[in-house]
């Protein structure tokens, strides 16, 4: 159905197949490439990270010439909003992985579990939001959002994050529910236990892998939107996204570099707490790499 | 047979009842969106006197030259960095598919900048291939150059240079995380006898491999395709500001204290959300063909 769907729970790495006709040959070079790549994706954190201890840093230098710890200080300061840019960009993240739990699992559910009239009409209508880039749909919502009173708040901040994330958990879930068999509820339920019992102790274990992965995700699409909130908040609405750029604008490169940081860390802990399942945090992965 | 009747009647009315939230919401603040924005696009706007719907706007974005020539830029943007990523990535699945020592370890971190913000790679971008940057800094080191200037504009320059370096940074490991599952998945096997039959090493990638991965990825293309095209952030740090990608225009023409402009801007929103429902169409032709096979 998606790709996400696809890739999260089908595939597991198979690495019993024969790898004669890779591993024989050239391995310098097969390992120079993969140092190449390596490097190219590591590139654009290098400077960052230097340049937030960075005190001096002229031009031809290829290093600081002079150390500080004044952009972390800065940045940590209570007086900056740094700390309340944080804590905004964290309770939108929250709420907006909430309700796409909410609302997010039980469509999953029906879409992995059940066959239906129109559900080609409704699995169009999911990925759609994926897709059509969101300036397109926010420049709209926004004559909206300020008739009803939402922009320019942290609730209307966190609603429209829901166009991006709330697709993104219906199909991961769609993913985890096709790979799920209902009979266990009936059993359980053919045994006496009530409706809610049978959510809590079979239904909700079996998804919880996924569920743990596609939730942690969607935090992180939430946390890296930028463009949503620039327009819907009207700046009055400060995330980590807006200061990061604001500072990278301004040419404060040592605090830019240390919000990079910051603003990467979530992302670098949801790689460590998934890539158990690597196969599983992979595929889910792949709904931010848009 | 009047119980199995309600029976399905019932089961149709869970199924609704799963799925009324999330579609209610998406319609709300998706189709929403989208509709608002094209009733403002034809300058229907009753609140401020505009009750005469026209396309007045149409007509002026496609008459306008900075329109024209930002349309030009961003096609050219997605179509390059969607190109340049998905040979890329194609051949970094390649490379990273056999089970080689530290193969764990390099699939990591090939993961890690899929976690990674566009912004915070477009701002490290900047810092490294700017013309006072870290590469520019090691030409001089080299004795390739002598000043910054001299160093060839990758930044705010006419070709997109860093923008597309930025893309292409983060969406080879999107296509090739897929590109690698499928290969995983398959193994080696059609591939080992394509070679034992006498195929030559790229006839066994042309006919094997490629129809193995080229729907996967050919989705994941597509998918970077819209994305590319629709994305504000990395053109409004490292792009031009004339002409800039739709969506920056789109954005400014919106933010302009003429108010007139803003259905020009709804307008351009209308070509994103077109052009990208282009992608979503051959996405899903895709994504079904590789459910059949």
């Amino acid at each position: 159905m998606s790709l996400n769907a696809q890739f999260a729970f089908d595939v597991g790495p198979d690495h019993t197949s024969p790898v004669a006709t890779t591993k024989g040959r050239r391995p310098v070079l097969r390992w120079a490439a993969i140092v190449g790549l390596l490097a190219f994706l590591v590139a654009p954190m290098i400077p960052l990270i230097f340049w937030s201890f960075a005190f001096r840093w002229n031009y031809p230098d290829l290093l600081p010439s002079e150390y500080s710890l004044r952009a972390w200080k800065a940045v940590a300061s209570p007086t900056n909003n740094v700390l309340l840019a944080t804590w905004n960009s964290s309770v939108i993240a929250v709420v907006v992985t909430v309700l796409s739990i909410a609302i997010g699992v039980p469509a999953g559910r029906a879409l992995g579990l059940h066959k239906f009239r129109g559900k080609r009409l409704v699995e169009l209508l999911i990925v759609a939001p994926i897709i059509v880039p969101t300036l397109a749909v926010a420049l709209g919502m926004h004559t909206l959002f300020i008739r009803y009173g939402l922009s320019n708040s942290l609730l209307g901040v966190s609603v429209v994050h829901l166009i991006p994330a709330l697709p993104y958990m219906t199909l991961v879930m769609s993913g985890v529910f096709a790979n799920y068999d209902a009979a266990f509820e009936s059993q359980a339920r053919s045994l006496g236990a009530s409706p809610l019992k049978t959510q809590w102790y079979v239904t909700f274990p079996a998804i919880r892998p996924g569920l743990v992965v596609g939730a942690l995700f969607t935090f992180l699409i939430s946390w890296s939107e930028y463009v949503l909130t620039l327009l819907i908040g009207g700046g009055q609405v400060v995330t980590l996204p807006l200061l990061l750029f604001n500072f990278a604008r301004s040419g404060d490169n040592a605090i830019a570099g240390a919000l990079a940081v910051v603003f990467v860390v979530p992302g670098v802990l949801v790689l460590l707490l998934t890539s158990k399942h690597l196969s599983t945090g992979h595929a889910a992965m792949g709904g931010t790499g848009t | 047979m009047s119980s199995r009747l309600s029976d399905r009647g019932a089961e149709r009315l869970r199924i609704a009842a799963l799925l009324a939230p999330a579609v209610i919401v998406i319609v709300v603040l998706f189709i929403g969106g989208l509709v608002s924005g094209f009733i403002r696009s034809l300058n229907y706007f009753p609140l401020i006197g505009l009750d005469t719907p026209n396309l007045d706007a149409y007509a002026a974005i496609f008459t306008d030259q900075e329109f024209l020539s930002s349309l030009g830029l961003t096609l050219y943007i997605a179509f390059v960095s969607t190109l340049l990523s998905t040979v890329l990535a194609v051949g970094a699945a390649l490379l990273l598919r056999a089970p080689l020592r530290g193969t764990r370890l390099v699939n990591l971190l090939f993961s890690l900048n899929l976690t990674i913000p566009h912004l915070v790679g477009a701002v490290g971008m900047l810092f490294l291939v700017s013309q006072s940057g870290l590469v520019s800094r090691l030409a001089t080191g080299l004795g390739l150059i002598s000043r910054p200037s001299e160093f060839p504009a990758l930044v705010s320059d006419p070709f997109a240079f860093g923008i597309i370096l930025t893309y292409v940074w983060k969406e080879v490991p999107f296509i090739g995380v897929i590109a690698l599952a499928i290969l995983l998945s398959v193994g080696e096997d059609y591939e080992s006898v394509a070679r034992s039959l006498g195929a030559k090493r790229w006839q066994s990638f042309r006919f094997v491999t490629l129809p193995l991965i080229g729907p996967g990825v050919g989705s994941a293309s597509f998918i970077v395709f819209a994305f590319t095209f629709g994305a504000f952030e990395v053109p409004w740090l490292l792009g031009r500001t004339n002409p800039a990608t739709l969506p920056v225009l789109a954005f400014k023409s919106y933010s302009d204290v003429d108010l007139a402009n803003r259905s020009h801007a709804m307008a351009m929103a209308m070509v994103i959300a077109a052009l990208s429902a282009v992608a979503i169409v051959a996405y899903t032709k895709m994504s079904r063909r590789y459910i059949r096979n």
